[in-house]
């Protein structure tokens, strides 16, 4: 009895620490948000985030219990050594010049960059096989990233995370402008979820909807971020963001009021039970010069005024956790409505914006021409150009030229400056070196591409024109793609430049700002840091007639067949003569009976 | 004492003669169970559908694939054991009037795309090679998970392909052909390798037989839309969206299909009956010669489905918590780092270093007689 007793105490000590371990708080934690953003042009955009924080260091091996952060990418982090990894897929363009300047651009098509830690070997296996496996994860050709469309920047693309070094050869990045988008990326994307697609803000994201739009982007981004404010331990930072642009006319008929309801054919009713936070914000920040032109209903409880992308600008905040905003009717339909038809003023452009073309004619050679836009009245700010050319338009360096010309003036009553003196016209061909930054990475054939990268300082209110002639390549009858009269695809400029802000933005903590907010580090309160992407470019290639081979062995299999093979036959066969078969039913009877027996017939 | 011993021995005896014929009945009843349980000799099932054609007007032979694909996945074969492949997108074509659907009935009664759909090769990965080489297994080492057929010896396959063919080949995306007797090879290889059970091949093309024609392998049963010298034709068109919605033959398919349920008995008999010459104009075709069982045994759950032969208990088991080692690797954890300094975000285009970088990188070939940093470490 006492030797029982004895027995149990010692059990109860050895379990007890164990046992009760589960009194530890959860390491991971989610964040959901969604925001509204009417755009100039009369459409409106929304973005989700999704960001899974995980207070963890997934490089060593054993890390075996997941909770929020997805295993499948968890796995990935941990076996492939990875710092970052941004992974994109986009239908559509984003229109600066019209919708204003975007809180996150992707380009049309896939991108993925990745930086490696520094303790990987081979960088371009690990790169390969990351690209294979993530191919299998989003149901997309990633697979086609190799050699040929990878490139590694030498200034571009420093990490958005946490970093202690940046040396660029642990960089890839790759861009597959052919790729298509559509419901099988979703699927994989929103099953990552920790709420899936069941519950929150996810509820909204469905296909018919979100695929009949002008513009859809689905990313993910994985990065270390600090843990607390004095920043002196690292966590694990997943981001799935989806962007989606409604147009006014095809979804909306041609009525600017917008709902929830008619933008997603769904309402909300509760938030993820596994988030932290989840949020719902609506720009109610007014362009004109009286307030109230837009009217959003149900009346907000809270909102929220910081300094984004350079201007201030006024949220409209609906917390789902909080029980007063989905209360009376159990779901939340958030509406927009104009007040009054706002007037047909200019919209705000953003200060810069690009865009990208091909010129020349004929299936021989052309030019690539890239303007650069900066719309800023009096400041100058630098921009970093990447542009990655592929193998097949051989690009001549010694043509590559930039220019700035001056804008007209055109005075406009919406200006808040004063009126700027008359810019000179500037024609001058910049000389290269004087940029202060050039790198050119000529191509060679089959393996790898042209990359360019360049620093411009661009005038203030000028039009920058970046032209490089080059000239097409004749492929091997192989490598042509099953339909080649669509075109090749050239991918998408980079521009990334640190705009000046109007009003200067104060450095806050990440944890306490919404995740809108904090998408790239602030290093300089002064001006902000973009990245936009131009268009995708489409170039006819020479295409060769792929009947012609079946053609010409039809052709010559005919003429040998006749003229030769009929001399052939004519010259090597012997005739003879051969009696005509005659006979009577009873010769046929008795042919058929020997047959049976088995005997050679009469 | 010795009588009683006796006694009862003797009565247990005798109790042990009368049951005996009830014992037998029991065990021939349990062996009945047993062989209606293991009556078709497969464990698992896969499906690899393929869709072989490009651009829009062949909108129907997506349509096809997409039809099965939803009926296969309806019946219980779970994503990871279908290979889909798809040559080109219409769901998300820009001529597509309703993007992100793919409808098969005309005024969009049904949307075989749906919202749930997982497409393993797509657009330019769909060559004969890859379906080759998913079909006998010998694949790069990189390729992922999802577009292998990971299939063993008691795996049930249906290989169900749609597109252009002609006598004795299918047409791939318009670049590439696969004869009757390069499929037939593969599936030797398969054979050979024991990388099926049994194999239901469905093909809807024009002459559409002459694909089956070549197979010799055990243990195939092959069906096609029409004979050799026919041409297999559409279905209807839809004035919205402009294109044929689907071809004849899977559209009767799928009408069957759609009646059926996991725990139906329908045998393959009725589907051989599908789709008669008044309905399809081509007259269907099917082989069973290299197949052991009688076809009328073999149920369309078989291929269509995953019906797991699983037996319900309820027993309750209780799983103790391994607390050894969620504690430790909590404590493993916690036991990282604080660091010495703090840590600090990358600047996204710092200019001064970047011009400085590229005077470094400019010079000559001789950069440290001028640059003075060339003396740091």
């Amino acid at each position: 009895m006492a030797a029982a007793v004895r027995i149990f105490l010692l059990v109860l000590l050895l379990l007890g620490p164990g046992g009760w371990g589960q009194a530890e708080p959860p390491r991971d934690s989610l964040r959901e948000e969604l925001v509204i953003t009417p755009l100039p042009s009369g459409d409106v955009a929304a973005t989700f985030q999704f960001r899974t924080r995980w207070d963890s260091e997934l490089q060593r091996e054993w890390v075996s219990h997941y909770r929020l952060f997805p295993k499948a990418l968890g796995q990935l982090i941990s076996k492939y050594s990875l710092r970052e990894l941004h992974l994109s897929l986009t239908q559509g363009f984003w229109r600066t010049r019209y919708w204003g300047t975007p809180f996150l651009q992707a380009p049309s098509g896939a991108e993925l960059w990745a930086w490696f830690q520094e303790t990987v070997t081979d960088v371009d296996e690990s790169w390969k096989e990351l690209s294979n496996v993530l191919s299998g994860i989003f149901c997309a050709s990633l697979n086609f990233i190799d050699s040929t469309n990878t490139v590694t920047p030498t200034a571009s693309f420093k990490p958005l995370g946490l970093a202690n070094g940046t040396d660029h050869s642990f960089l890839r990045y790759a861009v597959l402008p052919r790729e298509v988008v559509c419901t099988e990326n979703l699927t994989p994307w929103k099953k990552l979820l920790p709420c899936s697609s069941k519950a929150g803000l996810s509820v909204l994201l469905k296909a018919d909807r979100l695929f009949h739009t002008s513009y859809h982007s689905q990313a993910v981004h994985i990065r270390p971020v600090c843990r607390n404010a004095r920043c002196t331990s690292v966590s694990w930072e997943l981001r799935q963001t989806l962007s989606v642009v409604f147009d006014a006319f095809v979804t909306g008929q041609g009525k600017k009021d917008w709902s929830l309801f008619r933008m997603f054919s769904r309402t909300l009713t509760e938030p993820c039970p596994l988030a932290l936070e989840s949020r719902v914000y609506v720009d109610i920040t007014s362009y004109g010069q009286d307030n109230e032109t837009l009217e959003v209903y149900p009346p907000p409880l809270t909102t929220y005024q910081d300094v984004i992308l350079g201007t201030r600008k006024t949220y409209a905040v609906y917390d789902l956790l909080d029980a007063a905003v989905v209360s009376n009717s159990r779901s939340l339909n958030i509406q927009l409505k104009w007040k009054r038809p706002p007037e047909n003023e200019a919209p705000p452009v953003p200060f810069l914006y690009a865009q990208r073309y091909v010129s020349g004619y004929g299936l021989q050679s052309g030019e690539l021409s890239t303007l650069l836009y900066n719309t800023h009245p009096y400041r100058a700010f630098p921009v970093l150009l990447l542009d990655s050319v592929p193998w097949y338009l051989r690009l001549y360096v010694h043509t590559l030229t930039i220019t700035s010309k001056g804008k007209e003036n055109k005075p406009s009553e919406r200006s808040p400056q004063p009126a700027p003196p008359p810019p000179l016209p500037l024609h001058v061909p910049q000389h290269l070196s004087s940029q202060g930054y050039i790198h050119y990475q000529p191509a060679q054939d089959r393996m790898q591409p042209h990359l360019l990268e360049m620093l411009i300082q661009l005038p203030a209110n000028s039009i920058t024109k970046v032209s490089i002639q080059f000239e097409r390549a004749l492929l091997k009858w192989t490598e042509y793609t099953p339909d080649p009269n669509h075109g090749f695809y050239v991918s998408p400029s980079v521009l990334s430049a640190l705009v000046p802000s109007v009003v200067a933005a104060k450095p806050g903590d990440w944890e306490e700002s919404p995740l809108f907010n904090s998408l790239f580090p602030v290093s300089d309160s002064s001006s902000y840091f973009v990245r936009l992407y131009t268009e995708p470019l489409l170039v006819s290639l020479p295409t060769p007639d792929f009947s012609m081979p079946y053609n010409v062995v039809c052709l010559t299999c005919t003429v040998v067949a006749v003229c030769y093979g009929s001399f052939y036959n004519l010259l090597t066969r012997t005739f003879q003569i051969e009696e005509p078969r005659k006979g009577g039913l009873a010769k046929r009877l008795a042919n058929l009976v020997r047959r049976a027996r088995g005997v050679p017939p009469l | 004492m010795v009588d009683t011993c006796f006694l009862s021995q003797g009565l247990t005896t005798l109790a042990g003669l009368l049951l005996l014929p009830f014992g037998s009945l029991a065990a021939s009843q349990i062996e009945d169970q047993a062989e209606q349980f293991f009556r078709s000799g497969h464990t698992n099932n896969w499906a690899v559908l393929v869709c072989t054609s490009r651009f829009w007007f062949n909108y129907r032979h997506v349509a096809n694939t997409l039809s099965v694909y939803r009926s296969v996945k309806r019946l219980g074969i779970p994503d990871s054991h279908i290979v889909l492949m798809l040559a080109d997108d219409m769901a998300c074509n820009p001529r597509n009037p309703k993007p992100a659907t793919v409808y098969s009935h005309k005024n969009m009664e049904l949307n075989v795309y749906g919202d749930d759909v997982e497409v393993d090769y797509r657009s330019y990965e769909v060559t004969v090679e890859n379906f080759l080489r998913v079909l006998t297994g010998r694949i790069p080492s990189s390729t992922p998970r999802s577009k292998r057929l990971l299939s063993d010896d008691r795996s049930n396959i249906l290989i169900y392909m749609t597109g252009h063919g002609g006598n004795g080949f299918l047409k791939f995306q318009d670049s590439e052909e696969i004869t009757n007797i390069e499929l037939a090879d593969a599936f030797e290889q398969m054979w050979q390798k024991r990388r099926y059970n049994e194999l239901l091949f469905i093909i809807d093309t024009c002459q559409g037989a002459s694909m089956y024609e070549r197979f010799y392998s055990p243990n195939i049963m092959a069906l096609a839309s029409s004979q050799v010298g026919e041409d297999s034709l559409s279905h209807q068109p839809d004035p919205a969206v402009g294109v044929h919605l689907m071809d004849r033959y899977t559209f009767y398919v799928l009408e069957f299909l759609e009646e059926i349920n996991p725990a139906s008995q329908t045998n393959m008999n009725d589907l051989f009956q599908v789709c008669p010459k008044s309905l399809c104009v081509s007259t269907p075709g099917h082989r069973t010669d290299l197949f052991q069982r009688d076809p009328k045994n073999v149920l369309i759950t078989d291929f269509f489905g995953s019906v797991r032969k699983v037996e319900i208990t309820t027993e309750t088991l209780s799983l103790q918590p391994d607390s050894g080692v969620i504690e430790s690797s909590y404590k493993k954890d916690q036991m990282v780092e604080e660091l010495m300094e703090p840590l600090k975000y990358a600047e996204q285009l710092p200019v001064a270093q970047i011009i400085h970088q590229g005077i470094f990188l400019n010079q000559g070939p001789n950069p440290c007689l001028s640059n003075l940093l060339c003396l740091l470490p």
